[in-house]
């Protein structure tokens, strides 16, 4: 009986699609348990959020409610979670592998001495997981050895949580000791977009190193996304080149994808490129050289000049909407 | 000042990958083993440290067999000024990984350990975290910076982390924008992609390499558990993807997304 503890991560006092996905993947790792789901709400003034997620399915929800867990550091969210994990009796820690995710869990992990697995894909009924490694160029079963486990899983390889049942918030207070609270937030800023989250989007188009240019994404490639409603993604080369930043990156060390329609325009699919993707329901491919690699992967490939090929796409789509 | 970087002996980025038959492994022959390339951004970091903030000391660490000196000796040729390898044949997880870390930087007064944010083999992105945990430090993971790497600032070699009045600043990559952290230190810090562009090794800093202290510690006389807590047990090739098929011309594209695969 291995109780499971889901990390209710929220950003700008609201929760993101990737939240209520760790709940779908703390509610799978107890069910293969046979342990309860529970969920921990961390900050300040956050008693809303935590009914909030009550209606998502977990048995109870943690709400630690302090000043120090303001604005997210890791060494002060580590701190409280491991000795909740600790207090709790908690077998498993889970939280979805996001900026805040792959932050803090693994410092969790070491606090706890846990093993811990990164960006699982899935729960298996022997109590292993499922993960991709060298690049998604393997898939590995683990295991986790030990008394207590932390799990980061990848937002794509679950639904997010449906509303359902009714948890009870319980408040936890926390000791917050001065060595946990050294780290000073300063600032942040925010990339503004009218777009949709890359991660959490329907539809998703990335340009590659072929666009040439940073002006060439504004002027060729952002029209097509906008007449989508696509989010705009870049490969690594797109992005080492200076032409977008890196916040767009799909790939094995940017953000990994699945939408429903990705479409890849100038991108030739390299290894890495193809680990931020290859789980997208249909891919399309846009490329003048017909030996790239991506229409390998491609379900519908077009052999074109982008430069000529997207602002065509733009009309197309347009004329569809009428 | 003392910089500690680690740094991991991993196959070529560039290099396919295929999974052993038997699921025990991947296939390493005739494979190209290079520095991790986020440990590279990791010690171009430290120098840049060492070269604009006075007088830094970098030591370059590594877990491994043997053969990793060659990636340490890649590092020394960048302008570290020594390194330290522990001798382990066996796997080890990230825990242990970070409990060999710890033990050295204790033994050493150290003021900042630079990391890869994660290494491009088991893809883990944990080391560098639980490192920081089992030091009680301060940690920064996936620093980063405003200016693009084609900026002026790059070409002059400007560091990203500013240490100053013993904290470091930190730019890290963060969902939705970035984050900015100062941290006391002693700290830890694991870097992104974007932080900079590391330089070559030349050719008189190869020869220099050649005479730099490089020494060998074997993981048993160090006394500490490296049982690992995550084990692999087998590994598998990936779902293949079915290629699927050309189309004409855009309008015939737009008609199948619309049409065929109804997604438009």
């Amino acid at each position: 009986m291995g109780n499971v503890l889901v990390f209710a991560e929220h950003q700008h006092h609201k929760f993101t699609k990737t939240t209520l996905v760790a709940v779908t993947a703390g509610k799978d790792a107890a069910a293969k348990s046979g342990g309860e789901c529970y969920a921990a709400v961390l900050g300040k003034g956050v008693d809303d959020l935590a009914n909030e997620i009550a209606e998502y399915g977990a048995k109870k929800v943690f709400v630690v409610d302090d000043a120090a867990l303001e604005h997210y550091t890791a060494d002060a969210h580590a701190a409280v979670l491991a000795q909740l994990m600790k207090d709790k009796g908690i077998e498993t820690l889970v939280a979805t592998a996001t900026a805040v995710g792959k932050d803090l869990l693994p410092r969790v992990a070491a606090l706890l001495g846990a093993g811990m697995a990164s960006e699982v894909v899935s729960f298996n009924a022997d109590g292993t997981m499922s993960r991709p490694m060298y690049a998604g160029n393997a898939v590995a079963t683990v295991a986790i050895e030990g008394t207590q486990k932390v799990v980061s899983v990848r937002a794509t390889a679950f639904d997010p949580a449906a509303k359902g049942g009714k948890g009870e918030p319980e408040k936890v207070s926390a000791s917050i000791d001065d060595a946990a609270t050294r780290t000073r937030f300063v600032s942040f800023n925010e990339i503004k977009s009218d777009r949709p989250v890359l991660t959490e989007a329907r539809i998703v188009i990335s340009g590659g190193r072929a666009l040439k240019s940073g002006e060439n994404f504004k002027t060729v490639l952002e029209p097509l996304v906008d007449a989508m409603g696509a989010a705009m993604g870049a490969s690594r080369a797109a992005v080492d080149a200076g032409f977008v930043p890196n916040d767009l990156q799909v790939g094995q060390t940017g953000k990994v994808v699945a939408p429903e329609l990705y479409i890849a325009v100038g991108i030739s699919g390299a290894i890495q490129h193809l680990a931020g993707m290859k789980d997208s329901k249909i891919i399309v491919a846009i490329n003048k050289d017909e030996e790239a690699p991506i229409f390998q992967v491609a379900d519908y490939g077009l052999v074109a000049d982008l430069f000529k090929a997207v602002p065509e796409m733009k009309d197309e789509v347009e004329k569809l909407k009428h | 000042m003392k910089i500690f970087v680690t740094v991991k002996r991993v196959p070529d980025p560039n290099a396919a990958i295929k999974v052993k038959p038997d699921g025990s492994g991947i296939v390493t022959d005739n494979l190209k083993y290079v520095v991790n390339p986020f440990d590279e951004i990791a010690i171009e970091e430290a120098l840049r440290l060492k070269d604009k903030g006075g007088g830094a000391e970098v030591v370059l660490v590594s877990i491994g067999a043997k053969v990793a000196s060659e990636q340490l000796r890649t590092g020394l040729a960048m302008g570290a000024d020594r390194a330290i390898l522990v001798l382990a044949e066996q796997e080890l997880d990230s825990l242990a990984a970070a409990r060999i870390f710890h033990k050295l930087v204790n033994d050493e007064k150290v003021d900042l350990v630079l990391m890869g944010k994660q290494a491009i083999d088991d893809d883990a992105n944990q080391t560098g975290q639980m490192l920081a945990a089992l030091l009680g430090w301060p940690q920064a993971t996936f620093a980063s910076k405003v200016e693009s790497l084609d900026s002026e600032a790059e070409k002059q070699g400007v560091p990203g982390i500013v240490l100053a009045d013993g904290k470091a600043k930190v730019i890290r990559e963060v969902d939705g924008g970035l984050e900015t952290l100062e941290l006391p230190l002693p700290a830890v810090v694991t870097v992104d992609l974007r932080l900079n562009t590391p330089r070559y090794a030349s050719l008189p800093g190869i020869m220099k390499a050649r005479k730099k202290e490089l020494k060998e510690i074997p993981i048993d006389s160090l006394g500490i558990d490296v049982k690992p807590r995550l084990k692999v047990i087998k590994l598998d090739p990936p779902p293949k993807r079915q290629a699927g098929r050309k189309v004409g011309s855009v309008q015939e594209l737009v008609q199948v997304l619309h049409n065929e695969a109804k997604v438009i």
